[in-house]
């Protein structure tokens, strides 16, 4: 796009950038999406989580954030390995590589990430609070985890999408992305867990591990698309 | 607009497939890549697509001006995959890829009715038979404009008529000024294209 209206090109992109985004929020919602495996695998591990830590609702309620996130850490990564692997399956993935000489490779994995985020992972966020009840949560616990859910879930995300990068060439690489990608996710997961602690329990902070967790996730907004074009710019056969 | 490609390898799992295959394109040429499986004519064709490092030689354009400034921008890839999402409609799969890929071309319904695909838009790709679903990817090629068309097996799974049908359309680009790269087992039907031939190395 060298040498075109500065203007002109931003529009161009933000229209080739939105027509990627409804595709892919179009394909999570029809069939065999798959957009709401990762809500249904959310509701089971919290639905089960009381079961086997027993009815002690105290423990049951300082427990809660933490067990909120990691079940949506775990159900982020579950439909992670078919955000390249589908596209690339039939053929579309070449395409999208190709067209990544005209505008940047990062800027369509971005796009996908933030599609992927809309479709699979708001649900989560979505469904958060509801599943908070279960864990006897008091309301202010259940809003701050919710909030630090909303603003960290896309740090797992364009994580993910580098693993996912990595790993697409492998028929089972779903397994494989979830090992790569989990110790990276955890900051995101210590920043989340201690803002949603620190808005109830008093000493402990809110907004300095909050916005720490807002700064890993704009920080990896840059980090994973460039890592995942990378990758699969070289990554393709 | 002219697409060269100087002293070309490629390699396949670490084995050389071919060395020093070389062309040179002008406009309204078209060059058929023949030879036996295995010789690497998809190899070659994703080469000069550029998603496959080459093992030496490079692939350039000149000439393309500021929308095609290299090979990736100014060509259209039709592999042995269509691309296109069994659960969208044929409509929207086409409507994307005329949205994304820029530079737009005919309508998505006028490149339906050159295909003869005219009036299935709104059914969804899979319901599509494996001919009708070559075609819509073929529609592909016409909803944005490129120069330079790499077709690997372009003419899989259609039948005789399509096939002519598919000719005319190389004809027409072709005569539009731009330029066809196909691997293929079976006859094109293109008069005047070069042919280069491949061989099973060693």
């Amino acid at each position: 796009m060298a040498g075109r209206p500065e203007r002109g090109a931003w529009a161009q992109a933000s229209q080739i950038m939105l027509a990627l985004f409804l595709r892919d929020i179009r394909l999570s919602i029809r069939a065999g999406g798959g957009a709401l495996i990762g809500v249904i695998f959310f509701l089971a591990v919290i639905v089960t989580i009381p079961f086997g830590v027993g009815p002690d609702l105290n423990l049951l309620s300082r427990i809660g954030p933490a067990i909120l996130w990691i079940a949506a850490l775990l159900a982020c990564l579950l439909g992670l390995d078919r955000l390249f692997q589908a596209d690339r399956e039939d053929g579309s993935l070449d395409l999208l590589v190709l067209n990544g000489d005209r505008h940047m490779l990062a800027l369509t994995v971005l796009t996908k990430c933030l599609a992927h985020w809309t479709g699979s992972v708001l649900p989560l966020v979505v469904a958060a609070p509801l599943l908070g009840l279960f864990m006897n949560m008091e309301p202010l616990g259940i809003g701050a985890t919710a909030l630090t859910l909303l603003v960290g879930t896309p740090a797992i995300t364009f994580i993910g999408a580098a693993g996912a990068a990595v790993a697409v060439a492998l028929p089972r690489g779903g397994l494989l992305i979830s090992v790569l990608v989990l110790p990276l996710t955890i900051p995101v997961l210590i920043f989340g867990v201690s803002a949603s602690y620190g808005a109830v329990a008093d000493p402990a902070p809110f907004l300095q591990p909050f916005l720490i967790l807002a700064a890993l996730t704009l920080f990896l907004a840059v980090l994973g698309p460039l890592a995942a074009a990378l990758a699969l710019r070289h990554g393709t056969d | 607009m002219r697409l060269i490609a100087e002293n070309l390898g490629g390699e396949r799992g670490g084995e050389t497939v071919f060395s020093n295959v070389g062309f040179t394109l002008d406009k309204g040429e078209a060059l058929i890549v023949t030879g036996p499986n295995g010789a690497g004519k998809s190899t070659l064709l994703r080469i000069v697509a550029g998603l496959l490092p080459a093992a030496g030689g490079k692939v350039l354009v000149k000439g393309g001006g500021e929308a095609f400034p290299t090979v990736a921008s100014a060509s259209h890839y039709l592999g042995h995959l269509n691309a296109m999402k069994t659960a969208l409609s044929v409509e929207e799969n086409l409507g994307f890829w005329r949205a994304f890929q820029g530079e737009p071309g005919l309508d998505v319904e006028e490149a339906l009715e050159t295909v003869a695909l005219g009036g299935l838009g709104h059914l969804p790709f899979g319901y599509l038979s494996t001919g009708q679903r070559r075609r819509a990817s073929i529609a592909k090629l016409l909803v944005s404009r490129r120069p330079v068309w790499l077709l690997d097996e372009p003419t899989a799974g259609l039948d005789k008529a399509s096939e002519e049908q598919f000719a005319g359309l190389m004809r027409g680009h072709l005569a539009d000024g731009g330029i066809v790269v196909a691997a293929t087992h079976l006859p094109l039907g293109l008069e005047g294209a070069r042919e280069l031939q491949m061989r099973v190395a060693g």
